[in-house]
């Protein structure tokens, strides 16, 4: 048994395709490459990939990662270069590594995300600035999230771990934001720019980077 | 092209966007600007529905593979999608470039069922087509359809310029040659490739051939309407079938059949009278059992796909499917591949064949008797017995399957409540078998369909069964299987009338079709969208009478809307037929004897069915050595395995 940990990205050509849809991307994508995958074990033996976290449908992903199971070993490049030429449009291998068997499941080492939010505005840098700093001084912020079940009530503020300007375009603005994504709580983009008053200026989101317990 | 701006403005308001975007594993993006000839291959239903359509995956790889033509892909928007495309003025696009529909040569529908005609409709209208193609002009593109729906199209024929009758793999690229030659030389080109199409073998141009009718509403004739165009169209067929497309489309989402698709035979020699399918394909033609294996390979190493389907219409009637099963099951064992066997027959060899496949837990196996009773079956010519049926339900329970499913229909010709009732004494001997190998874990599902008859088979003449009658049996049904262990499902009255009055319907339902979509009447195969009362509605507006086309018995001299078009099954093939049915006589299968059905005349073909040497002979070797397996016995179908 074998584990490599791949780094990639889900760009503009795939952005609407689900979680589940991408899974099986993924698992077609490695049979393709004729990769020696790890089945599990019962009535429907599903190949072992293990996702960090599901992106959800619509935005882009800079750095997901997934892990990948082998049944019998293989030299990390021959890895690499077999699947590189199998990955649909818009899917990026962005870079693969070799993780020891004994690591616990990559979905529950995540702690948090950084994502980028492209949101059109009309506000001077100094505005903007002000924005995030009103949002990030509160102690707590009660929100509300309707939910298929129902409606779900928490403290948005304390998801929140950073915020900040990455950059300006044309009426528009880069946002960056590092949210906690563990076992407690998991923060949203959405509900964080909505939070700044800018619901309806979005464009774009982007998650650029997981944040894994060990870093 | 729709701007990406604007689809990311819509897209994340609709449910399921990836219908809509695009850019799955083996799409081709070939050069718009370089592209002699567009074509956009279009499937009047949603995404998921039409990716699993093999008929349209065989022609998007034929046309692809012409170096001066382009084929890119087309659904039907769901409700939500229509929607906001309306709100936001964005035409019918296409799912590679992106391109509206309406910027493309050649928009080529497949019709594969009558509930789908209303997203005909609302699908050139999204295009910004004129849906009368009397009202279209030279510049708009030319609007074609395949699939079975064309064998009787007439209530299309308005909206339509050609419809290419049978088999399309020959015939299209004829059509895209002819176009691109009509198109080269002088302005005004599409009365001349009509008339041009229309004596190309298969090809049949409505517009060209006038319809006359009787007072009583019946047909009186239907003649060409110029010199030079056949007065009978007869359908095409590739005499060998062509090698499969092993480079599909692969989607991303969920589709219907989300597996890779080799079709190991055509056509059916079974002979069922009710079944539409078994008269049109014919004659029968296998895939040699090397090709298949090659095919598979192919395919495998190009889609990753975890499932393959051997496809046809009776999977264990192939001669090699047993060493074809065995020589996958073993090949790919590792891989965990999955095989699929649509349409098996109700015995234990299919049983066995079921067994070796299985990989994953055993949910339930699928048989089709179609009538409770050994008359009915008859009939129909569906000889299976109640004793085979029993003994495929014993052994697929004693093979571990909990749940066995069965599908039947009422309304049969000459049909009785003590036809009805037998499929209750059916269903509940195999619960009494199911029990004794599982107890109350064993399940049976039930699935009843109302019988429509189809044009093209010994029953065209036959009216649909009043709705209160089949009302009437459903209940009778529904009180005599009581209990546990047993589920039943109905099809909707509704949709099944529906369905027999578009399937048999004449030109003059153009216009209730065309009012139907304009009150609002889409995804009519949907029960969530379905609404009858606007089909209602279009009869009442257009003065004409569901009832005529849906419950009446039309008689041998009538002539049939679709008696122009020439399937190669003669007409008095299908009367015997019929005449030998209400004498309780069955016809045997034409594997043990031809029928004479008019096919090898007028094909003129010296072998059919048509086996392929190499699967005869392994077969045959193969029954050497395993000279005491159960040799193939049933006759009726069984479907794979859920």
């Amino acid at each position: 048994m074998q584990r490599f940990r791949i780094t990639f990205a889900k760009g503009d050509e795939v952005k609407y395709i689900s979680h589940l849809d991408l899974m099986r991307a993924w698992e077609r994508a490695l049979r393709r490459a004729k990769i020696p995958l790890a089945y599990s074990q019962g009535f429907n033996p599903h190949p072992r990939l293990f996702f960090a976290a599901a992106l959800p449908v619509g935005f882009t992903g800079r750095a997901e990662m997934l892990d990948v199971v082998l049944q019998k070993h293989m030299e990390l490049h021959e890895f690499a270069s077999r699947l590189k030429g199998q990955l649909p449009p818009g899917l990026q291998l962005e870079n693969v590594m070799e993780v020891p068997m004994t690591l616990p499941p990559l979905p529950a080492q995540v702690v948090a995300a950084e994502y980028e939010v492209v949101v059109e505005s009309q506000d001077a840098p100094q505005e903007m600035q002000a924005r995030l700093d009103d949002l990030l001084v509160v102690p707590s912020l009660p929100w509300r999230r309707e939910r298929p079940n129902g409606v779900r009530e928490y403290d948005l503020r304390p998801l929140i771990r950073a915020l900040w300007i990455v950059g300006r375009r044309e009426r528009a603005y880069v946002i960056g934001m590092r949210l906690q994504a563990d076992e407690r709580g998991t923060g949203r983009p959405n509900d964080v720019i909505a939070a700044l008053g800018l619901a309806d200026a979005v464009h774009s989101i982007e998650r650029v980077r997981l944040l894994l317990a060990q870093d | 092209m729709i701007s990406t701006a604007l689809l990311d403005r819509i897209l994340p308001t609709v449910a399921k966007p990836a219908r809509y975007s695009g850019n799955e594993w083996n799409s081709m993006r070939k050069d718009w600007a370089q592209a002699k000839v567009r074509v956009a291959l279009a499937y009047p239903d949603v995404y998921e529905v039409g990716m699993s359509n093999l008929g349209l995956a065989i022609l998007y790889d034929l046309v692809n593979q012409q170096p001066e033509m382009l084929a890119e892909r087309v659904y039907a928007p769901w409700l939500d999608m229509e929607r906001a495309m309306r709100q936001a003025g964005m035409p019918l696009f296409s799912l590679e470039s992106h391109h509206p529909v309406r910027d493309f040569d050649i928009l080529g529908f497949s019709l594969q069922y009558e509930l789908n005609y209303s997203n005909v409709l609302n699908m050139l209208d999204l295009a910004g087509i004129p849906l009368l193609a009397s009202q279209r002009n030279e510049d708009c593109p030319l609007v074609i359809a395949g699939g079975t729906c064309t064998y009787n199209a007439e209530p299309l024929a308005d909206f339509f310029d050609l419809f290419v009758i049978g088999e399309g793999e020959e015939v299209l690229l004829e059509l895209l040659r002819l176009y691109l030659e009509c198109r080269k030389s002088h302005a005004p080109w599409k009365e001349e490739f009509l008339q041009q199409a229309a004596s190309i073998k298969g090809v049949y141009v409505p517009h060209l051939y006038r319809v006359a009718y009787h007072e009583d509403g019946t047909v009186s004739s239907i003649e060409p309407a110029k010199a030079g165009v056949p007065a009978r169209v007869q359908k095409r067929i590739v005499p060998v079938l062509p090698p499969p497309p092993v480079k599909p489309v692969v989607p991303f989402l969920n589709v219907v059949h989300d597996r890779g698709m080799v079709e190991i035979m055509r056509g059916c020699t079974r002979g069922c009278r009710f079944c539409q399918a078994g008269m049109i394909y014919r004659p029968v033609r296998e895939r040699p059992l090397q090709e298949v294996l090659d095919a598979i390979d192919q395919l495998l190493a190009h889609t990753g796909y975890e499932e393959i389907a051997l496809v046809s219409l009776s999977s264990t009637d192939y001669t090699g499917i047993e060493p074809l099963v065995r020589e996958l099951s073993q090949r790919y064992a590792e891989q965990r591949l999955a095989i699929s066997l649509p349409s098996l027959r109700t015995d234990t060899f299919s049983v066995a064949l079921a067994q070796m496949i299985q990989r994953t837990r055993k949910t339930g196996l699928t048989f089709a008797p179609e009538a409770g009773s050994e008359r009915l079956r008859q009939v129909i010519n569906k000889s299976v017995t109640a004793d085979d049926l029993l003994r495929t339900a014993e052994a697929a329970y004693a093979s571990g399957w909990l749940r066995i499913k069965l599908y039947f229909m009422i309304g049969l010709p000459t049909e009785t409540l003590e036809d009805v009732l037998a499929i209750a004494d059916l269903v509940k001997a195999v619960r009494g078998i199911g029990r004794c190998w599982h107890g109350p874990r064993a399940q049976v599902s039930v699935s009843v369909a109302t019988f429509i008859p189809k044009a093209h088979t010994p029953f065209q003449w036959l009216p649909i069964e009043d709705a209160g009658q089949i009302a009437a049996k459903q209940q009778a049904l529904r009180r005599a299987l009581p209990g546990r262990g047993i589920e039943l499902s109905w099809s909707d009255p509704m949709t099944a009338w529906l369905e027999a009055v578009l399937s048999r319907g004449d030109r003059r339902l153009g216009q209730v079709i065309l009012r139907a979509w304009q009150l609002g009447a889409r995804f009519d195969a949907w029960a969530e969208a379905f609404q009858p009362q606007l089909w209602q509605q279009a009869f009442a507006k257009a003065g004409l009478d569901a009832s005529f086309y849906a419950t009446r018995q039309r008689s041998f001299a009538e002539v049939l809307p679709w008696t122009h078009i020439h399937t190669g099954v003669s007409t008095a093939f299908l009367w015997e037929e019929y005449q030998r049915s209400l004498r309780g006589e069955s016809s045997i299968d034409c594997r043990g004897g031809c029928q004479d059905c008019g096919v090898r005349v007028a094909f003129d073909l010296d072998r059919c069915p048509s086996l392929a040497d190499d699967t005869v002979r392994i077969a045959s070797e193969h029954a050497r050595d395993k000279a005491d397996r159960v040799a193939p016995a049933g006759r009726s179908h069984m479907m794979d395995s859920e």
